[in-house]
């Protein structure tokens, strides 16, 4: 498995952030597992959350860093199963699949996007390339550190692989002139070819059983796909028409792949089939302000979360950065809130939700002893549009904070906040380089 | 759904036998009438579909037969005072787009009437949120798209729906006016010069027209009478433009013409406050959420709030979109705003009374007043949280919807 060390000077000076143990303190204190505490204390250390709960209850490390936090909502960092900031690249128009390209070598860490999407309490993040190829390459699961180099992003599961993905689309994207599909049955036809010979491929590998002699010239690509067959990579499926989603639930149930519905448009139609599918991890929504901008997309509706979430389908949101705004992000739970979706569930979707969906649901997504200390700090109710986000925190360490003018200036807006880090005079302004 | 039966009950509407058209009263806990402080418990009456009184629910009789409606919070209709709504449709296929026509950089004589489709899904989608009054009509698409018109958002043809047929003319400067190839304007400079050109035209057209030699008196010339209708002070130039610099750039033709401006967008409108409130050019400010990028890449969710702060009379917009969403909400645009420095009040008058004078139709609509037209959107809590809800929406005394939004 792919594995890429995090340069030992790199850990020395994120653990040098996170040595003192923090404690916020008199916070409503949302964990989403679990029922909202009011006066709640919640305690990191080490990038870890070591404690949560009522402040009657909960002793604070004398050592620790306290953070007086009354009238404020501390809850989990949300996790946005969707996004292309860094300005993500995936594969090129020679090819209507590209199993074996890596957003990884595209994405540019010093987009402004990155720092906007810490601005909006956003802390896990999965970065895809478009939806105009049938597969337009493999996913990366990145933690909104502040970051100069890419690696610094990156997760890893429990046995030391990058954590990523694979971006699938069906439907009208990623219908072209050839070698791209020009129908829909092409588009499942030519999914099913690649998926039959990675199924070959892996035959050849298992069989030649570790003699090199016996085995298949290394082909990326295939391997990927082969990761895909065996469970080990999550497909994200850009998808939009009712018809479309079914058709993903069909080859789901051929290959026997996990998959994560992304936009879902029409989910609201097919619901009782998306719950009852074992393939799907969940279903990521992008609730946009009205209906259109394109035919799929014509009967996309706020109520489609609380349809989804209500037939039993982990339901999720996510940016689309830049179709939404990454600092907006809370605002799209409170669109399904406003069509019918619970104030718990919502919160959750932003979440937990996501969590899931990214199979990192024992490392983020909730507030829990144990698990990363990915936070937001809300003003208010992190449903209301009047509330800001306050602070971030990654790992532990404080990536976000509204009162340094640097950040406001990503929060709000105004000259130079989309400049990316690298624009030196824009970089001094922001007294970057201090 | 639930949340629906529990508002629905909330909206008690008493549908009287023989209720006649246009005869409606709302009683709302919270009037927002925009001219003076909010009223509490208070009921508006509309008759033959304009408000004929306005005041405390103890004071006011509503006459027998009128239809009752009730809300937490009423306000007037809303307007938004920049969009592309019903000349650009929903579905983004060629079929609905006729915002913008390319064949040339500058045709002022496009009319919006001869395009707006008063039955595409996006107006009674803007109506459902509270939407009453749109300005409409040529994208920020090219140097000169076209004119805009203001229309209600009821009504099945144009002429039922229309409010104003020729309400401004629509410029851009900056990306949106630049050409492709050797096609004219390729640069900011030639943008200018070919804009000042062609006033310069309609100048002398507008001279020799009216000169007494019949001989002498040009062919008609839609496109140059139409530029003439801005010369003479009775139809401004809406003028979009991002940078600063395309801003003084505005600035410096509607002095040189000595002609009706209103600023479009202004992204960077923060950097020149004071030369904006000097030249008293009312500014409609970009749909606060809008992507920044490009030429809008300093744009803030503050400036609407900067804009009111120094004096200059402002709106907010749903503005133009060439993808998704295709069109964007002013109701959510202006609640952003609120968050972002602006405020409750400010907010609300951006897309109602502030809109109206900028786009002066103010004797009509943007406030409750009697007299004005019966236009009012009721709302369940403060309009502009993200999980409030729209639950009637009034057209000149016509209750046009009921749907919970």
């Amino acid at each position: 498995m792919l594995r890429i060390p995090i340069p030992a000077i790199l850990l020395a000076s994120a653990l040098g952030a996170q040595e003192v143990p923090q404690a916020f303190l008199g916070a409503r204190v949302l964990p989403i597992t679990g029922p909202p505490i009011e006066n709640g204390t919640v305690v990191i250390h080490e990038g870890k959350i070591v404690a949560v709960g009522a402040a009657s209850e909960i002793e604070i490390p004398g050592d620790a860093e306290r953070h007086p936090s009354e009238g404020k909502v501390v809850m989990p960092g949300f996790v946005d199963t969707h996004s292309h900031a860094g300005n993500v690249e995936g594969g090129d128009r020679s090819a209507a699949m590209h199993p074996d390209v890596r957003a990884l070598d595209s994405i540019n860490v010093r987009d402004a996007r990155i720092q906007k999407a810490q601005a909006g309490g956003i802390t896990t993040s999965n970065i895809m390339s478009g939806s105009g190829h049938l597969l337009s390459g493999q996913t990366l699961y990145i933690k909104h550190r502040d970051a100069k180099a890419i690696d610094e992003f990156f997760l890893y599961r429990d046995d030391g692989s990058l954590a990523f993905g694979v971006k699938m689309a069906n439907g009208t994207n990623s219908r072209r002139d050839p070698p791209f599909p020009g129908t829909r049955a092409k588009s499942a036809a030519i999914v099913r070819e690649q998926f039959l010979k990675a199924i070959e491929y892996r035959e050849q590998v298992a069989g030649a059983d570790g003699d090199p002699s016996e085995l298949p010239p290394r082909d990326l690509g295939l391997e990927t796909l082969a990761d895909v067959l065996e469970g080990k990579r999550v497909v994200h499926f850009h998808t939009h028409r009712h018809d479309d989603i079914v058709t993903i639930l069909r080859l789901a149930q051929e290959f026997d792949f996990k998959v994560v519905l992304q936009h879902v448009s029409d989910g609201w139609l097919v619901a009782d089939r998306i719950a009852t599918s074992p393939h799907v991890l969940g279903a990521s929504l992008i609730l946009i302000d009205s209906p259109g901008g394109k035919i799929e997309a014509k009967d996309n509706r706020f109520e489609t979360a609380a349809v989804l979430d209500q037939a039993g389908v982990v339901t999720g949101f996510h940016t689309d950065d830049s179709i939404t705004d990454s600092r907006l992000f809370n605002r799209m739970a409170a669109l399904a809130v406003r069509a019918g979706m619970s104030r718990e569930r919502a919160l959750y979707g932003l979440t937990m939700a996501g969590a899931i969906m990214l199979e990192m649901e024992d490392r983020v997504g909730s507030l829990e002893p144990g698990k990363d200390a990915d936070l937001v700090v809300f003003s208010g109710d992190p449903l209301s549009v009047y509330s800001q986000v306050l602070e971030t925190w990654v790992d532990g360490v404080k990536v976000f904070d509204r009162s340094d003018p640097k950040d406001r200036l990503y929060a709000e807006g105004g000259f130079g906040a989309s400049s990316e880090q690298s624009d030196t005079i824009h970089g001094i302004a922001r007294g970057e380089y201090q | 759904m639930t949340i629906a039966n529990q508002i629905a009950g909330m909206l008690a509407l008493v549908a009287a036998a023989g209720a006649a058209f246009g005869q409606v009263a709302v009683r709302g806990d919270t009037v927002y009438t925009m001219a003076g402080d909010p009223l509490q418990d208070a009921v508006v009456v509309i008759q033959d579909g304009k408000i004929s009184r306005v005041g405390a629910a103890s004071d006011v009789d509503i006459p027998d037969g009128f239809r009752i409606l009730r809300a937490k919070i009423v306000t007037p209709g809303l307007i938004d005072a920049r969009c592309t709504i019903g000349t650009s449709g929903y579905l983004n296929q060629p079929h609905d787009q006729d915002q913008a026509e390319s064949s040339e950089p500058m045709q002022p004589e496009l009319r919006a009437i001869d395009a707006y489709n008063p039955r595409e899904t996006l107006v009674s989608w803007a109506r459902g949120y509270g939407v009453t009054t749109l300005h409409t009509g040529h994208a920020p698409r090219g140097l000169i798209s076209g004119q805009t018109a203001i229309v209600k958002t009821h009504g099945e043809t144009v002429d039922e729906a229309v409010v104003k047929p020729l309400a401004m003319i629509a410029a851009t400067f900056g990306e949106g006016a630049r050409e492709s190839e050797s096609k004219a304007p390729g640069t900011r400079a030639k943008m200018a010069a070919l804009l000042r050109a062609e006033f310069i035209k309609a100048q002398e057209y507008a001279t020799k027209r009216e000169g007494t030699d019949e001989d002498k008196k040009p062919d008609r010339d839609l496109r140059l009478e139409a530029l003439g209708r801005v010369l003479a002070g009775e139809v401004p130039l809406l003028v979009t433009a991002q940078r600063a610099q395309d801003i003084l750039t505005v600035l410096r033709i509607h002095e040189e013409f000595d002609i009706p401006v209103v600023l479009d967008g202004a992204a960077e409108a923060y950097e020149l406050l004071d030369r904006i409130r000097d030249s008293q050019v009312p500014v409609i400010v970009h749909p606060t959420m809008m992507r920044s990028r490009g030429e809008t890449e300093n744009l803030s969710f503050e400036t609407a709030s900067l804009l009111y702060e120094a004096g200059i009379l402002t709106a907010i917009q749903g503005g133009y979109e060439s993808y998704v969403p295709k069109s964007r909400l002013v109701l959510f645009e202006a609640g952003v705003a609120a968050a972002h420095g602006l405020g409750f009040e400010n907010a609300l008058r951006s897309i109602t009374i502030d809109a109206a004078r900028i786009l002066g139709i103010d004797d009509r609509v943007g406030s409750i007043e009697i007299g004005k037209d019966g236009d009012l959107a009721l709302y369940d809590e403060d309009p502009f949280e993200y999980t409030s809800h729209c639950i009637g929406v009034v057209i000149d005394g016509e209750v046009v919807s009921e749907e919970i939004r």
